[in-house]
């Protein structure tokens, strides 16, 4: 292996996987950097946790290359087993064991060292916020703390990567907020994690981002460039009274690709935002309505994922018409 | 494939010991449903026929005639329940099931024995249930023959003057089972086929409920190996399957009376064979299933049933057809539990039993590679 291979933690090439006539991941490529937080982003069914089981071993690809630590996803899935640590989107410690007898059981599993046992069991217990719920059966904790606690077992051996599927859903947004902060430490120790969510403020929180959608990887990059460069629509705002009645007379107006409410705001797509401004405001003022303010803005991660998502719908509209 | 680990394996047997103690269910299926099946078979499911409630209309009212009812009075397999003075009133008791047997003596039963001439007795029985009725009916034959007999030598004593020799005389000895009490031979094959149903019951739900509860996605996810994973889920239940044994055992030899004529290292070791097979034929069903429900159900029927009706257990294997004589061969316990009779009646030991303890190692080796080799570590 080159050191150019080896500064990848995760690689797909091509990676895909079919149930039947159903393609759930559509050749899918990419790299994920060591120590890197890689978000894998996109709606429910969109593919995710199929590619993140394919990559921790628990399904085989039907076609397509992947590497994960340097190891084939195809020829050495035991080895990667060693040296990774996957918490899959259900819930899936124990209800009956306590919190100590889980940490207990997967320290076994995993083969940790015996001189080094209780210090990871304490690091995990410290970690959770658990100390003095170490007697307690894990079925009686909530939610939140539960996903803390299985994180750390997925923690125990000490892995490099990490692999998170929907960790925090279900989970309340203070409980979700100490669970990033969790992932940061993570990472910042060298660990590359590699997490899947459709919550768009922790995509917020990821170094790179991937989207897929319909099993296809949509876009890539860093939230930076995904809010730029990769948005091909500028985003128009728009502050007006009844905004929910006007929001169907603006998406009429020549030049807008798409609308959509954001609180009492009118969110607006378009592809050139200095010309439709002007317009738009006549447009709805002719209406009867009060407009205030119409800025362009930096679009969201929000606005992102919808524009591309809904370009992908009108390529594949586009294309199947075609084909009809 | 490297050697399996000693640590993940004994990781799994201590959590899986963890579950059975706290799950009252198991516990319940594992140490009082085999108590429970071997008190109702062991009390209900006896072969042998007492007490035959009898109705008897005596018509003659004479020495004679109550000399013969006090015979079956004093005879342990009837008992005198109803005292008709009709055919009709005897009838009704047949139909009403209050007796399985009416005896009618003639009027003239008294006369006609006194002065030696030919007399009949009838009897009329309730044939709903042949295998019971020919038995009743040989009890009755038997006391009505003895008093005969007792007439004739009484009238040969008269005559000569001394008793004479009867010509044919059966000496009659039982071994293995001296009293001919069926329960000595259920109980053995009752432990079979209960160490069967539990063992399989138990198991099969183990690993379907990982699958149920999510749990077998993060197990699949770790280093840990099939046959790890599989060893260490049989440990507990081993244990349990033991102690199951040793319970019947117990309540056979105080509870039931059976004696034990053969060695307990042999009983106790054939037994963990044993125990190895079913409780991996339990898992074996429980990694395919992958639902709770369904292996259950499919254990019940893949394990329960063969064993107690092809095992020989409760129908002799030799009366049944050509073909399902055949089957029988396939069923492992038949061989615990011609092992199980062969031991606990007759004494045998190896010397005699060990082509049923060869298959039931092959039994148990086979079952335990099948379901580790069917456990995939992988989803879908």
């Amino acid at each position: 292996m080159s050191t150019a291979q080896d500064a990848f933690a995760v690689t797909l090439r091509d990676l895909e996987r079919q149930f039947g006539d159903f393609v759930a991941v559509n050749r899918i490529s990419l790299d994920v950097r060591q120590g890197e937080i890689f978000g894998f982003l996109g709606p429910n069914g969109a593919g995710k946790s199929t590619t993140i089981r394919m990559l921790c071993g628990l399904l085989e690809p039907t076609s397509g290359q992947g590497t994960v630590a340097g190891l084939d996803i195809r020829t050495q899935r035991e080895e990667i087993k060693r040296c990774i640590g996957y918490m899959s989107q259900k819930f899936s410690l124990y209800d009956d064991l306590t919190v100590e007898e889980n940490i207990d059981f997967f320290s076994g599993i995993y083969r940790v060292p015996k001189e080094k046992k209780a210090q990871r069991k304490t690091w995990v217990l410290d970690m959770a916020h658990l100390q003095e719920h170490r007697h307690t059966r894990t079925g009686l904790l909530p939610s939140g703390w539960k996903q803390r606690l299985s994180l750390g077992c997925a923690l125990l051996h000490e892995p490099r990567v990490l692999f998170l599927d929907e960790p925090t859903s279900g989970v309340d947004p203070l409980s979700r907020r100490s669970f990033w902060d969790l992932i940061y430490q993570m990472a910042s120790e060298g660990v590359t994690v590699f997490v899947t969510t459709h919550y768009m403020e922790e995509a917020e929180y990821c170094d790179r981002l991937g989207l897929i959608y319909r099993g296809e990887l949509v876009a890539l990059g860093t939230p930076g460039e995904m809010k730029g460069s990769l948005m091909a629509d500028q985003v128009l705002c728009v502050s007006c009274d009844r905004s929910h009645d006007a929001l169907g007379v603006a998406a009429t107006v020549a030049g807008v690709r798409d609308a959509a409410l954001f609180g009492h705001d009118i969110h607006l797509m378009t592809e050139d935002a200095e010309h439709l401004a002007p317009r738009l405001r006549q447009a709805l003022e002719a209406a009867g309505f009060q407009v205030g303010t119409v800025e362009r803005i930096t679009p969201s991660l929000e606005d992102v994922f919808v524009s591309l998502i809904e370009a992908r719908d009108r390529a594949d509209g586009a294309q199947q018409e075609f084909k009809a | 494939m490297s050697a399996l680990n000693l640590r993940r394996l004994g990781a799994v047997a201590r959590k899986e010991f963890i579950h059975v103690l706290r799950d009252p269910r198991a516990l319940g299926i594992a140490i009082v449903l085999p108590m429970i099946m071997l008190m109702i078979f062991g009390y209900a499911l006896t072969m042998d026929l007492d007490r035959v409630p009898l109705a008897i209309w005596d018509q003659s009212r004479t020495p004679q005639s109550r000399e013969l009812v006090s015979r079956f009075e004093g005879s342990r397999y009837f008992s005198v329940v109803a005292r008709p003075g009709s055919y009709a009133e005897a009838e009704d008791t047949l139909a009403r099931g209050q007796t399985m047997m009416a005896l009618v003596i003639p009027v003239e039963f008294g006369r006609r024995v006194a002065s030696g001439r030919k007399t009949q007795v009838q009897v009329l029985t309730d044939g709903s249930d042949a295998n019971t009725t020919t038995l009743a009916l040989s009890y009755a034959d038997a006391i009505v023959r003895n008093y005969s007999q007792e007439i004739l030598v009484e009238k040969a004593r008269r005559l000569t003057g001394r008793p004479p020799a009867l010509p044919l005389d059966l000496r009659f000895r039982a071994w293995f089972n001296t009293d001919m009490e069926s329960r000595i031979f259920i109980v053995p094959g009752l432990i079979a086929v209960i160490m069967m149903l539990i063992t399989a019951l138990l198991t099969s739900l183990t690993v379907a409920r990982e699958w149920e509860t999510g749990t077998m996605e993060q197990l699949i996810s770790t280093p840990l190996r099939g046959s790890e994973l599989i060893l260490g889920k049989l440990a507990p239940y081993f244990a349990i399957g033991m102690v199951d044994m040793l319970l019947s055992v117990l309540a056979g030899r105080f509870l039931f009376d059976v004696p034990i004529r053969g060695s307990l290292v042999l009983l106790f070791g054939v037994s963990a064979i044993y125990l190895v097979g079913a409780l991996s034929l339990g898992i074996l069903i429980s990694t395919k299933a992958k639902t709770q429900l369904l292996a259950s159900q499919f254990a019940f029927v893949a394990t329960f049933l063969p064993a107690f009706l092809l095992s020989g257990f409760m129908f002799d294997i030799a009366n049944m057809p050509k073909a399902l004589q055949a089957v029988t061969y396939l069923i492992p316990a038949r061989y615990f539990v011609t092992f199980l009779r062969g031991l606990y009646l007759k004494g045998t030991g190896l010397a005699q039993l060990w082509p049923e303890c060869l298959l039931m190692v092959a039994f148990g080796a086979l079952m335990l590679s099948l379901a580790i080799r069917s456990f995939q570590k992988r989803l879908a």
